[in-house]
């Protein structure tokens, strides 16, 4: 990345009352055609990082820049000028689509929103949009309930796209998906990518969907960046134990590898709160773990928080299944 | 067979959403039964509950369990069956809990309906927790105090507590992150040895069936369309339904797309 950075997001601290989201975390998304991949479970703060990012929740400190501006002083009109150039599409479409209202009139008012055009021009611009997620003119006169999930998904991106953003965040945006249509969300992720040049940031709590759309992978767990690198790196030979048990449970249909056992996930160490927020459940934790933060480190191409990343990577060999190209 | 359908066709009006041949799970057996949202599979494991009428649908053909017929009982009879011999858990796991007891409450009851004397109910009900890796403090909690994962696992140890011989599992680990999921693909393994339980998994996502069954059926349009051991149809798939939906799972090592 020797270009300056599109989005960069520096130390950022999200805050829910007492209980401490994001952690200073810290990350950057080049110019597109670009993908970030945000990686965690559940509580590992990967979707409030999202949002605030997009100014829907509050920082508690850090900073985040936008083609250099600082977003998290953006007020009034520079503020809606972020908003309209970073889209957010969420899992759950009935937070973005009013389902009062039709599919063409919902997108013609995103496009009149970013410009003011003649209607001809908007309904014009409507049909590009439609055409371009996948979807035909016939599809703008109906309501969100009388499309299918991945439809609405895909309408979803299209009123994100109405505005031509310069990034977009998609928060888990084929989680509630069958297999079959969430591949073909990816797909158009992924040719939109290319056409329009779109710098993203993909949230995912699956390394395997990651891996398509993403150069580069962040590895969150309890709001702290666990590992980060180039995403062949992080999946090939992950250095974090975190990170190798979320490549482990992606579940594969070659050799139908058993997952791991339970014994093993479930190390769960009871007691005071560790320093190194995985202690509890890091099957190569020592006492030093427990002390001292594992500092943010460079280790085999990429950067890991963990004293035993080296062990890790010894005692991982490397796990790309036999016969898959590159 | 432990549970046998047999030209199974449910319909609503005119509409046939299941029209089944011949399917079942043989004792200790776990059968993935895939598709999409629409193929009529959620369909099936309601008309194995009994519960096709409730949700206003007319049901022809069979449906045995140890050879008896569960088509035509009656409701008293059916409570029988349903929820101790055959329980369910689905995706979403706090649906199978009422928001306003306690979690033990909820297995005393269903214990005690099932005729379980009230003083051997909460020794069976810390017992099954055990089973599932949990601590039966649990039993304390309300549902929503439960992360997804232990949601999901007590919905479970709620089976063992009843000894119930068939598990349906109904995209039981669809809204889990991975981690959690392959924790309950291998409880769903270990129940099946130590509690000789027979599972129905049904599921969109062929991978978590490669890791879980002996057997699988694809269905499409309410039909079985593709049907054997895993393995086989995995390896060597003849429709080219089950083609796609192999194509559709996300693979590592399929590198980045063009």
């Amino acid at each position: 990345m020797t270009a300056e950075p599109l989005l960069e997001v520096e130390n950022l601290r999200v805050t829910f009352g007492a209980v401490c989201a994001v952690d200073g975390v810290s990350f950057a998304v080049a110019a597109g055609p670009f993908g970030l991949g945000l990686v965690g479970e559940s509580g590992s703060g990967k979707t409030s990082i999202a949002r605030a990012v997009v100014r829907l929740v509050d920082a508690d400190g850090g900073r985040v820049r936008f083609e250099g501006a600082d977003v998290l002083a953006l007020r009034g009109r520079a503020l809606r000028r972020f908003r309209q150039a970073a889209q957010i599409v969420f899992q759950d479409t009935d937070g973005t689509l009013d389902p009062r209202m039709r599919v063409g009139p919902a997108l013609a008012e995103a496009v009149t929103a970013h410009r003011k055009l003649d209607r001809a021009r908007v309904s014009e611009r409507v049909d590009l949009l439609l055409d371009e997620v996948g979807l035909e003119t016939r599809h703008r006169r109906r309501f969100p309930h009388q499309l299918s999930g991945g439809q609405r998904q895909r309408v979803a991106i299209a009123r994100a796209l109405a505005v031509e953003p310069r990034l977009l965040v998609l928060d888990e945006p084929t989680s509630a998906l069958d297999v079959t249509v969430q591949a073909r969300v990816l797909d158009l992720v992924a040719r939109l990518r290319d056409e329009r040049a779109l710098a993203y940031l993909l949230i995912s709590h699956n390394l395997a969907v990651v891996e398509r759309l993403c150069e580069r992978t962040v590895v969150l767990y309890r709001g702290r960046v666990v590992e980060a690198g180039p995403t062949e790196v992080l999946l090939l030979r992950p250095a974090h134990p975190y990170t190798q048990a979320l490549r482990a449970a992606v579940p594969e249909l070659e050799n139908a590898r058993r997952p791991p056992r339970i014994g093993a996930a479930a190390v769960e160490r009871s007691g005071e709160p560790a320093a190194c927020p995985y202690y509890g459940r890091c099957p190569l934790a020592v006492e030093l773990c427990r002390d001292d933060a594992p500092p943010l480190r460079e280790v085999a191409g990429r950067h890991v928080a963990c004293h035993r990343a080296e062990d890790a990577l010894a005692g991982e060999a490397a796990v790309r299944p036999a016969g898959a190209g590159g | 067979m432990k549970l046998a359908l047999r030209e199974l066709r449910i319909a609503f009006g005119g509409r046939v959403v299941v029209d089944i041949d011949a399917f079942g799970v043989d004792e200790q057996e776990i059968v993935g039964l895939v598709g999409e949202s629409g193929s009529g599979k959620s369909m099936t494991a309601l008309a194995v509950l009994g519960l096709a009428g409730a949700a206003g649908a007319s049901l022809s053909g069979s449906i045995t369990l140890d050879g008896r017929e569960l088509v035509g009982l009656d409701e008293r009879q059916l409570r029988d069956v349903r929820g101790r011999r055959i329980a369910a858990i689905f995706q979403s796991p706090l649906s199978s809990f009422s928001p306003v007891f306690r979690v033990g409450d909820v297995f005393v009851r269903a214990l005690r309906l099932h005729g379980v004397p009230r003083g051997e109910a909460t020794a069976r009900a810390e017992h099954a927790l055990r089973e599932v890796l949990l601590e039966p403090d649990l039993l304390r909690r309300y549902p929503h105090q439960l992360s997804g994962g232990q949601a999901q696992r007590i919905a479970i140890a709620l089976a063992v507590a009843l000894r119930s011989e068939v598990l349906l599992a109904d995209e039981p680990t669809s809204a889990l992150d991975v981690t959690v999921q392959a924790e309950i693909i291998e409880l769903l393994r270990m129940l099946r040895e130590r509690e000789r339980m027979s599972v129905l998994f049904i599921s969109h996502d062929l991978a978590v069936v490669a890791q879980l069954c002996d057997r699988v059926a694809v269905m499409r349009a309410g039909r079985i369309v593709e049907s054997g051991a895993t393995r086989d149809v995995l390896r060597q798939p003849a429709e080219a339904y089950t083609r796609e939906l192999l194509a559709a799972v996300p693979r590592i090592g399929a590198g980045r797309a063009a």
